[in-house]
Parts: structure tokens; sequence; C-alpha cells
């Protein structure tokens, strides 16, 4: 039977019989006959599983998977344990919605609990919601979590991912609310810009850390004039930089969002990847979408339960403090599965492992004539290089089989390594770059 | 049972990674000095851990799930598989379009199968959820006002059965909500409606079949009075599954429509997501989609493409069933829910008591006021059965609602067994009320201190 219906032909005719109707037809008598489809939709005819299986092969043999990826930018290739795709393919996991009967739901409901500590512990933050789209929109919402009447105005930094500022403008544009670009010096947010656009109309900062170049920010020299002023500081991070870089909270951060793709998911050609949000406890209440909190059934069991819900658009509806609804909860999972698995010291590596070789491979390009822009900044595991034979590289390295660093423009490439990159892999870049440096 | 963190033990793990082949590098200048107390634990821990965790979830595959509005229908097996091409799970989103052309013919093709499905003529994949997608589709509506020089269109109408993801996206796009009431039968009250419309009006949402589960009848002339009025019409396609390929969006006059891959399409809900929410508009809205790098663009609403991982699903769902098995689903959809109804009428008395689409609302409040036993009591007892309880308190129009959606994907005796398990909690109810209240017995926890957890909140792990 086609459309996974497992009743015969003979039983659907018994069941319209049973509840009076003529045919199926005759359940669609309300629907009025001038907005009937008069015709069979213009799709392909039903296919077989191995059919689909051919046809969706085919369709994944046309694109092509790099063994060797130098380029970040917002989604990066990470190890992925073998046991994340263990615990997340589970069809318990995969197959429920979202947990709002708590008693048959614990198993979900826990394990959001549980990332949402694993975010806390990460950002140095009190609150964790249960996840968000992205990272992008989750740098959207935190922006909303700071407006109110007197302060509308967003800043944001000009070194933050062009993505996420084309996002933020979206929702900004929804709530026709003012957003200001703090310009760009040598790498990195003008903090002398930030300081003469700072006012009693600014309700935060959207900063990124690393930014989009790679380069770290005074996160504290940001904190102090924005909270000078009365404002927010919305920190967008990176969280593998996490484990070796200063936790938000560490400098002062009243919201710390970011995406948590680079642990434990795929690429996927941009998703779904998972927003994470983390706030002061004071932002709390503030926050938009599912928070899992802990109680006791009444048996005095302790259990967990979907919290704090008269934030919810189902509560509250127009007056929600977002209308997120469904969420990226099996995203979500597979960061906590990927966390449990690594441990401290696992994501230590990852993190230590991705600078290390980022810097290595900065210094071979440098070696090879492709000079870092920004100089003066130090990096975690993204460059820039500035050189007028970028394209010329990205297409020898193309020839080759290696997805080079991310063309910002014609001369400037963005770059960036993780322990996924192997020191001989690297070398073989360098000596491309070194060819195209001569020819 | 434990949680993650209650396993660790210091020194504890596995190692995945091989030593570091390069001199090690961090940034120079100030380090994390915060504690980082991630739990610990060996891979075996970490599997029993899940396991158990699993064990205490209630998924689609583990029994009915007629959770009514959402759509729970079997997620079919060869999707997963097909999610899981290295070629799909390992491309980069800012590849060299050469080198994904697989994935945009699969994109193209999707949005091409859902402009058909839907009556619209553009598609955009990019909208992550239903609610991300009802935000997308009422963001072109207030630029296609403003391309007009209209600034003073600062209202959508909803009317009050609506989803409350609806008002909440409304005022997240800047418009003001009008709330209208339904009328007797739980459809639009054509009268308040053309009471509510005028030249600030934005436009009007509206689900259909709606969220009693009804098809309104007068959608045309709905759709007709917003548009005279100057206003646009929103299609939430939450309950698609009961009309698609029977009656299109489109052809009921509706210029914006977003789709519930998760819901109609098959793809699997996660505990919550990931799901995916596209949007079709007629022509005269193209302009304005996000992520077309467009000059009158909305911009984006996420980063990249969209949740393409749930786009390539809900694809091998189309191609799998086909163009006649899309009608099928959805009248198939239809007749389990009406079965049930027929079946359950003479002991649940039925909000609005006639032939419903896909889903249907059961109004307890004669039963809660006879016995003390509520739509609550009623949907926790269920429980004990292993099976998922139908919504509860939705829509708010009707008194102690239960709305139950069965989906197509359910064969007569599941069906049946709800069925009497149904009746059997009604007789146990007049039988023993008081018994009711202490529903359910055997789940891995019973009732929750809701009011306990939101008052003193503990929303992560003390350390």
């Amino acid at each position: 039977m086609s459309g996974y219906i497992p009743n015969t032909s003979a039983e659907q005719q018994e069941m319209l019989r049973e509840s009076g109707f003529s045919g199926f037809d005759d359940l669609y008598r309300d629907v009025p006959e001038s907005v009937r489809l008069k015709k069979p939709l213009n799709l392909p005819g039903a296919s077989s599983e191995l059919e689909v299986r051919r046809e969706l092969e085919r369709l994944a043999a046309e694109n092509t998977v790099y063994r060797h990826v130098f380029r970040g930018a917002g989604a990066y290739r990470h190890y992925i344990p073998a046991i994340v795709d263990e615990v997340t393919g589970k069809e318990e996991f995969r197959t429920a919605y979202t947990p709002y009967q708590a008693e048959i739901s614990q198993g979900v409901l826990q394990s959001i609990f549980e990332y949402q500590t694993d975010i806390c512990e990460l950002t140095g933050l009190d609150a964790a919601n249960a996840s968000v789209y992205d990272g992008a929109t989750a740098a959207a919402e935190a922006c909303e979590m700071c407006r109110d009447r007197k302060r509308s105005r967003v800043l944001v930094s000009a070194c933050v991912d062009p993505k996420i500022v084309s996002v933020v403008r979206t929702y900004s544009f929804g709530r026709d609310a003012e957003v200001t670009l703090v310009p760009e010096k040598d790498g990195v947010t003008d903090m002398e810009a930030l300081a003469s656009l700072l006012g009693d109309d600014v309700a935060c900062l959207l900063i990124q850390h690393p930014n989009y170049y790679g380069d770290l920010e005074d996160m504290r020299a940001a904190a102090d004039l924005v909270h000078g002023a009365g404002a927010k500081l919305i920190a967008s991070v990176n969280p593998t930089s996490l484990a070796v870089l200063p936790a938000p909270g560490e400098y002062g951060a009243d919201v710390a969002v970011g995406d948590g793709q680079p642990l434990g998911l795929p690429l996927s050609w941009g998703g779904p990847y998972v927003g994470f949000m983390a706030a002061t406890e004071k932002m709390m209440r503030k926050l938009p979408g599912r928070i899992v909190g802990q109680t006791t059934d009444c048996d005095g069991k302790r259990a967990f339960v979907l919290t704090l819900q008269a934030r919810e658009q189902h509560i509250r509806r127009e007056k929600a403090s977002s209308n997120i609804c469904s969420n990226e909860a099996l995203c979500a999972m597979r960061v906590a599965v990927y966390l449990a698995a690594m441990g401290p010291e696992g994501l230590r590596q990852a993190a230590v492992q991705s600078s290390s070789k980022a810097h290595y491979l900065c210094e071979k390009l440098e070696e090879a004539g492709f000079v870092r822009a920004y100089k003066g900044c130090e990096f975690f595991h993204e460059f820039v290089t500035d050189s007028p034979r970028s394209s010329e590289l990205l297409a020898a390295l193309k020839a080759e089989g290696i997805l080079g660093g991310l063309p910002l423009d014609d001369h400037r490439i963005l770059w960036c390594a993780t322990e996924m990159n192997t020191r001989e892999e690297i070398d073989m870049v360098a000596a491309i770059a070194k060819e195209v440096s001569r020819s | 049972m434990k949680l993650i963190f209650e396993r660790s033990r210091e020194g504890r793990g596995t190692a995945y990674l091989p030593a570091c082949d390069v001199p090690e590098r961090l940034p120079a200048g100030e380090l994390r000095k915060a504690p980082l107390r991630l739990a610990q634990v060996p891979e075996t821990e970490v599997d029993r851990h899940y396991s158990e965790l699993a064990q205490q979830t209630h998924g689609v595959n583990k029994g009915f799930y007629p959770l009514g509005s959402c759509t729970m229908k079997y997620n079919p097996a060869v999707n997963e598989y097909a999610a899981s091409l290295p070629g799909f799970t390992d491309i980069h989103p800012l590849q060299d379009a050469d080198s994904v052309k697989g994935a945009e013919e699969l994109c193209s093709r999707l949005e091409r199968y859902l402009a058909e499905i839907t009556g619209m003529d553009a598609v955009t994949l990019q909208p992550a959820a239903g609610a991300h997608g009802e935000f997308t589709g009422l963001l072109l509506i207030k630029a296609y006002h403003r391309a007009c020089g209209n600034t003073a269109r600062k209202k959508i109408i909803v009317p009050d059965s609506a989803h409350g993801t609806n008002p909440a996206s409304a005022s997240m796009a800047g418009f003001d909500v009008v709330s209208i009431a339904s009328d007797a039968h739980g459809c639009v009250d054509l009268d308040a409606l053309r009471a509510a419309v005028g030249e600030d009006t934005a436009g009007l949402m509206l689900t259909n079949p709606n969220t009693v589960g009804l098809f309104d009848p007068n959608i045309l002339e709905i759709t007709r009075i917003v548009h005279e009025a100057g206003g646009l019409c929103y299609y939430d396609g939450a309950n698609l599954n009961a009309v698609m390929g029977i009656a299109r969006p489109g052809d009921m006059g509706f210029d914006v429509v977003h789709v519930n891959l998760h819901k109609t399409f098959s793809t699997p809900h996660g505990g919550g997501g990931p799901g995916s929410g596209p949007v079709g508009c007629r022509q005269f809205l193209a302009r304005f989609l996000p992520h077309t790098g467009g000059a009158e663009s909305i911009g984006d609403v996420r980063s990249f493409g969209g949740n393409f991982l749930v786009a390539v699903k809900a694809f091998a769902y189309i191609l799998s069933i086909g163009a006649e098995g899309v009608p099928l689903a959805a009248s198939n959809a239809v007749l389990n829910a009406n079965y049930m109804r027929v079946k359950l009428a003479d002991v649940y008395p039925m909000a609005y008591d006639t032939v419903c689409m896909h889903e249907f609302v059961m109004s307890l409040e004669k039963l809660h006021h006879e016995t003390g036993v509520s739509a609550l009591d009623v949907a926790k007892a269920m429980l004990d059965h292993g099976i998922h309880p139908p919504t509860m308190y939705f829509p708010l129009i009707v008194h102690e609602a239960l709305m139950v959606e069965p989906t197509e994907t359910e064969t007569k005796e599941t069906l049946d067994d709800a069925i009497a398990i149904l009746r059997g909690i009604r007789d146990a109810a007049q039988a023993d009320p008081a018994s009711m209240h202490e529903m359910p017995l055997h789940t891995p926890v019973r009732r929750l201190d809701e009011v306990g957890a939101a008052r003193n909140p503990v929303i992560k792990y003390a350390f």
C-alpha cells in the first residue's frame, strides 16, 4: 500500500460503512466543490523503497564530500564519536513529540535538563533554555530579551558573522527596532566607536568571540563599556573554544548564545543545527522557548517537567517572550551525548588541537607567502590571510580535493582548522600554496 | 534514575582523539579559569544512561500517539537512511555551488512539490519550524504592505481558536493582534470578520481545517472579505494532513502558507525538534522571500538554507507516496478520525458533533461536572495503557477539551483498542471517580508537582 497506510481497501470500506459514510467523498462534504482539486497533483508517481533509495543515493553522489576541509565560517567539522549517532538514533528519542506528558517523557526531559546544565557550565551562566533553531536565531532572540520600551536600539559589532547580522536585522524588522553596526578596526570591534555609540536608548551590544575573522575581542573592555552605559552584553561564542577561552560569565556577559553544531553535529549543508542560549539568573524569565525544571512526583520521586511556561506562546499568546514552539531537541541531545562522551578533557583536547593546528596552518601559509591579516590580534581556530593570489590558491586546492578557506573577497581568505586536520594535510596545503606563490 | 553528572567519577572517560601532531599553541592572553564540570563517564556508562532514558520515553515507535494538531504519523525508516548518507551529512554549507548539485536539485524539487501541494508559486525551505514559518510569512505580508507604501496596515486578525503561535508570531512581526470570536460551529464568524476588517487590516491568519477539526465551509467568502479590505490571507499549515491533494490553500484564496514537514510530511519530531517550516507564497510576494539575496528580500530568518536533513526526509516521503498517495494519506487520516469519533460520541460528547477532518475535539465538561473527573484525569489514565494522550485543554474555546488525531498510519485494531480503552476509562470514571485523580499508577514517574517546579525553578544540576 502506498502512503504507509496499513488498512486494506476492504477494511477502509468497512470503516466507512461502520461510521456511516457512503464513501471517501462523503467525508469531505464540508469542502465546497469550488475549492476541490479537480486534477491529480503534478508530482511523480509513487515509488518503491528500492527506487527511493536509488534516487536519493544518486542525489547524494552528486555532492562532493571533501576529505580535507579548511573551511569554517559558522559550520565546523569536528570529530563526532560513534556513540553520538548510536544514542540519538534511538527511535524513542527520534519519534517522540515535545514532552508535554511528563510521566511518559522523563527520558527526553532529563536529557534536556542535562543539556541545560552543560550549557550553563560551558558559558558560566545561571540559566539555559532547551535550545532554539540555530546560533543566529539565538542571537536575534537574545537581542529581544534585552530590549524594552526605553532601550530598543541594538548595537551589533561589524565583526559578527554576517549571517547572524542578517538574522538579527530580519528579527528587528519584525519588531520595528533599530540595529546599529559598531565598526571594525584592524580585525576587531572598534572600542572607541563603541563608546561613542552607546547611549540611554541602547539595549545591548551583540559581539562575537572569537569573532567572524577568528580574532579574539577584548571582552572585558566591551563589558565595562556596555555596562557603564546601562546596557547588556550578549556574547556570541563558539562552544568548542569555551574549553580554553574564558566563559562568558567570567567577563560579565548577561546573555551567551551560539551554535551547538561543533559539538557533535555533522555539517549537513547547514542544518539542522542547534542554537544555545544562557543568561544570568536575573534574565532567566526572559529566555524564550522551552525550559525543563526539576520537581518531584506524588510519590516524592525526583522528576523533570517543562516549566516557567508563563513566558511561552501557548499560555501568553501575543504577549509571549517568543513564538518558538518546536526547537531542536534531538540536536541538543547530540550536544549532550557528545559532551558526556568527550568529557572535559576530550573537549579540551578538541579545542587545544583546533587552536594548535590553526596556528600551524597559519605559520605554514605565511611561509608560503599568504600573510595573515589583522596581525595584531590573537586568534583561536580561524584566521584571515590577505594575498592577491587567493583565488588561484583556492582553485589549486580544489583540484586536489581540498576545501580551502572561505573567500571573503578577491584577496582575503577565512581559514579554519580543527583536530580533524592532520599535519600531513596542512603540509600539503602549504606545498600547494608555495607552488601558487611561485607560479 | 541518576543524572549523567551523578555517574561521573574524576578521571574517567574515553579518549577519542589521537595525540596532537603539531606543537601545542593556544592564543596568548586570558584563558578560562571557571571550572568546567562536564560529566566524566566511560562510554559504557554513557550508553547505559541513554538506554535507560530511552526506556522512559514514549515515541510513535512504541505506541499510539493521537496528539491532536501534532500529526504523529509513522516516520518511515527509509527517510532516516536517506538523511544519513554522507553525501548529505558531510557537505559544508559554504561549498561552491558546483560541488553540491545533488543537494540543490533535491531542494528545488522539494520546493516545486510543496508549491504544487499548497497551490503556491514559490517556496522557501529556510524556516526551521512551523512558528518560524509563520513569522517568515507574516514578514512577507509586512514587506508587501510597506512596498505598497501602506504603513497603516498594522493589524492581523486571528480567530480565538488559533494556535498560540499565531498571535505570538504576529506580535514578533510587529503587528497588533485582533482576536475574533468563532461562531457556534467553531468556524469563523463572518459578521465578526466583516466588522474586524478595514483600512488597518494587514491580513488574516487561519488554519483550515481549523483547530476544532472542521473544514470551514465559508472559506472562499472569508478570503474574499479579507482581500476586499486590502488584507492578505495566511494559511497555517498545521492541519494540512487532512486536505493535501484534496483541496489546496492556494485555491481557497490564501496568499502565504507554511507547512510543517515534521507533521504532514512524516519527518520525526525528535522530542521537540528539529522540524522544518517551509513557506510558500503567490508570485507577487516571491520577491520578498528570505535567503534570496534580492534587494527586496526580508533577509535571512536563520543561518544557511534551512534544516536540510529534514528536507531530505520529507523529499523521500513524497517520492515514496507519490501523486496518488498524497490524497490517499489525507483521506485515510480523515477516515480514521471519523471512525474513532463515531465510536466514542455516545460516551464522550463531541464539541461539534459533525463530520470532522483529521482530528476531533471531545468536551469532558459534563463528565467533569458530574463526577469531578477532568480531561486531565482521563488523559493521565490513558498513560497506564501505553497510549499517549490527546492534546489537552486546546483549543481554548472548548472546555475540558481533548483533541484526538489518530493519523492515517494506524491500523483499525489500534483504533479499536484505543476506543475500548477510552470507553473503559469513562466507565471507571463513573464507577469510582476518586481513583481517577490518582492515575497514572504504572508509569516511570507519577503526577508531578508542576506548581513547585515553576515556583522554585531548579533548571540545572547543583554540583
